[in-house]
């Protein structure tokens, strides 16, 4: 099990196209992705999951991946989150 | 029979007459009655493959209208639907329905229901405003699929004769619901001009709209009484309310007998002047009661019912089938087809958004943006004049260049006609509806192009005065007798006839009985009204001189508020028709 915790920096937050571009690039691996933020534990490769957890610019999310394909998976989508979804 | 609790009175608006008593049947759209059924392990396969169908129906739903929307209302708008569709993808929630509908042995909407519902509350107790919306997005997304999971049997189910309670009914419920045994319609929303008022009027259903609250004070099974002609509705009516509105109802009914005296002979008033009175009606089958009534012909002929009927666009066979039966069954009288007029309040709500509807796209406006359907429909048209006779009538005409276009396609699907051999009326007649100022005051100009005008009151009278008839705060407003709407009514005859042309009216107004005197001495030619009212229209016709409203036209058009015209022309309908009742 692999934990990364991660801080939104993108201006508009985890909302619809972020969160969809998230969960489309987690689906790519096997490992279980969950997401923890405030305490709310949510599936990450929910959208509407995703959707639901309404990270705001600055917040903060802890990254959990268990699965074989973890370490990849883990640089992969933190990556994205820590770039700003590529769209900063 | 009768309810121990107390009795409340619910005064609303009138939209089509009758009195009825029978149980509620709450009908809430919205939010749909969301049933736990337990269900077997097999059932729960088929539960799944129903819930399968339904995200496959729904995304298809969605897709549609995020193009429509795109395309109509611009990128921004149209991300809401994006969102909609991507929680319908999400793999992880219906693998967690289907877990849990495996699981629990309930019904699919029940679990879907619950399933989603999680998460909006989660995204409703966040403390941001975008994701508070976001969960209305959800609560959509929730509702479309649990409808498509109940498709059918939402309508089915209801099949006792009752009185259907709504919010707000769509031109498709109420067709929906007029395949059933509907005793009455009561809406919290709507005006007497809604399209939903005007279905109910010519499906002979009596109808209240705009009582506010009628379904915060309506529970399932209620006895309920519905008066019609006074707009009221009652909860658990008394003994004493009861035999009092049957009373009524029988002096309403005496009334409608003593009229079917008059049924066959024709609309010519005391001194010898003959107008047209013609009926305005949707589906073929609400012809029987028209020709019943004593119409002389169909002088409005909305084609809409049968788009709205089909999926997609009805083909032009199905649509000429329909066209000709009505055709046939008019014989030897005219029928005036009105191209399709959707738009306004009269698509489905949700595959149309747009801030204005009612200034927005609709009537010609889409038949020319969409020339295959246009051409379609008239190719339809005009075949079915090979079987009677048929006029052409094209709605929301704002000026002269909208009646060439549309003269162009006319002129290529009679080109394309002849070419096949296929035959139709060379001489099939031309009309525009005279609902926009603009065309009002163009009158003349349009009278010039085509061979005859019909006033849509309705439209006219909401434009000119700038009042949502359909907005029961400023409804009040919309009046059918402003001196404006009644100047603008007399320079379109006016304008029609010095160009030779013949001016009908197919609006409610001609279906009013104050207006009738009115509009005889103004010149109206032709009346197109409700079957329902048409009757009563032809006793008044019938009992005066065109002399007499001649002088009567003149004086109103010298009044200056409505007030003074309702008044003067109730005074003297009174005295030249005094067994009417009026409301």
């Amino acid at each position: 099990m692999i934990e990364r915790e991660v801080t939104i920096t993108n201006r508009a937050g985890l909302h619809t196209r972020p969160a969809a571009a998230l969960v489309k690039l987690a689906a790519k691996y096997r490992c279980e992705f969950v997401i923890v933020k405030d305490g709310y534990e949510i599936n990450g490769k929910s959208i509407i999951g995703v959707m639901t957890l309404a990270a705001e610019q600055g917040s903060t999310l802890l990254l959990r991946f268990d699965g074989e394909d973890e370490g990849p998976a883990a640089a992969d989508v933190a990556g994205l989150i820590e770039r700003g979804f590529d769209e900063v | 029979m009768t309810d121990e609790r107390n009795e409340i009175t619910l005064h609303g608006i009138a939209a089509s007459p009758g009195i009825v008593y029978g149980r509620a049947y709450v009908f809430t759209k919205h939010t749909p009655r969301i049933e736990e059924r337990a269900v077997t392990a097999d059932e729960a396969e088929q539960e799944i493959a129903r819930m399968e169908g339904a995200v496959e129906r729904s995304e298809k739903e969605l897709q549609k209208i995020l193009r429509f929307t795109e395309e109509k209302v611009g990128s921004q708008k149209a991300k809401i639907f994006e969102a909609q569709i991507m929680i319908l993808m999400d793999t992880v929630l219906f693998d967690a329905v289907r877990r849990r509908i495996r699981k629990e042995l309930k019904s699919a909407e029940s679990i879907v229901h619950k399933e989603i519902s999680k998460y909006q509350q989660m995204m409703l107790k966040s403390p941001d405003e975008y994701m508070r919306e976001r969960a209305h997005d959800v609560e959509d997304v929730k509702n479309r699929l649990i409808r498509n999971i109940q498709q059918d049997r939402l309508i089915s189910r209801f099949d006792s004769k009752s009185i259907v309670i709504s919010e707000l009914l769509t031109p498709a419920d109420t067709v929906l619901f007029s395949r059933n045994d509907v005793l009455a319609y009561a809406t919290d929303m709507g005006g007497t001009t809604s399209h939903a008022a005007l279905l109910s009027r010519s499906l002979k259903i009596p109808s209240v709209v705009g009582l506010k609250e009628v379904t915060k004070h309506v529970q399932q099974g209620d006895w309920v009484l519905v008066d019609g002609y006074a707009g009221t509705v009652v909860v658990h009516p008394t003994r004493e309310t009861v035999s009092r509105l049957n009373k009524k109802k029988r002096e309403h009914r005496q009334f409608e007998e003593r009229l079917v005296q008059i049924r066959d002979l024709s609309a010519q008033t005391t001194d010898g002047k003959d107008v047209r009175l013609s009926g305005n009606i949707e589906f073929s089958q609400e012809f029987r009661y028209l020709s019943q009534q004593g119409a002389h012909g169909i002088g409005l002929y909305r084609t809409e019912g049968i788009f709205l009927r089909s999926d997609g666009y009805p083909s032009e066979q199905a649509q000429y089938q329909e066209y000709k039966t009505i055709v046939e069954k008019a014989k030897p009288y005219k029928v005036v087809m009105r191209t399709l007029d959707i738009g306004g309040d009269k698509v489905v709500a949700e595959t149309h958004e747009e801030e204005n509807p009612f200034l927005g796209w609709r009537g010609i406006r889409i038949s020319l943006d969409k020339p295959e359907v246009f051409r379609t429909q008239l190719r339809a048209m005009l075949r079915a004049s090979a079987h009677g006779d048929v006029g052409i009538m094209l709605p929301m005409i704002s000026g002269i260049k909208e009646i060439r276009r549309a003269k162009e396609h006319i002129a290529a699907a009679k080109e394309e006609l002849r070419a096949e051999g296929t035959p139709f009326d060379e001489t099939v007649k031309l009309g525009v509806m005279i609902e926009v100022p603009a065309a009002a005051v163009l009158a003349g100009d349009i009278a010039q192009e085509v061979d005859f005008l019909s006033i849509g009151t309705n439209d006219l009278i909401q434009y000119l005065i700038a009042v949502d008839r359909g907005n029961e705060t400023v409804s009040s407003l919309y009046q059918e007798f402003h001196p404006a709407v009644i100047k603008t009514i007399h320079h379109i005859i006016k304008e029609g006839h010095r160009h030779g042309r013949p001016v009908s009216m197919c609006g409610e107004m001609a279906g009013d009985p104050v207006a009738t005197l009115l509009l005889l001495g103004l010149g109206l030619d032709e009346f197109s009204v409700a079957p329902v009212v048409l009757p009563e229209i032809k006793k008044i016709i019938r009992s005066v001189s065109y002399r007499e409203t001649e002088e009567i036209a003149r004086h109103v058009l010298e009044m200056k508020t409505e007030e003074d015209i309702k008044d003067f022309l109730r005074v003297n309908l009174h005295s030249m028709v005094p067994e009417l009742l009026l409301e």
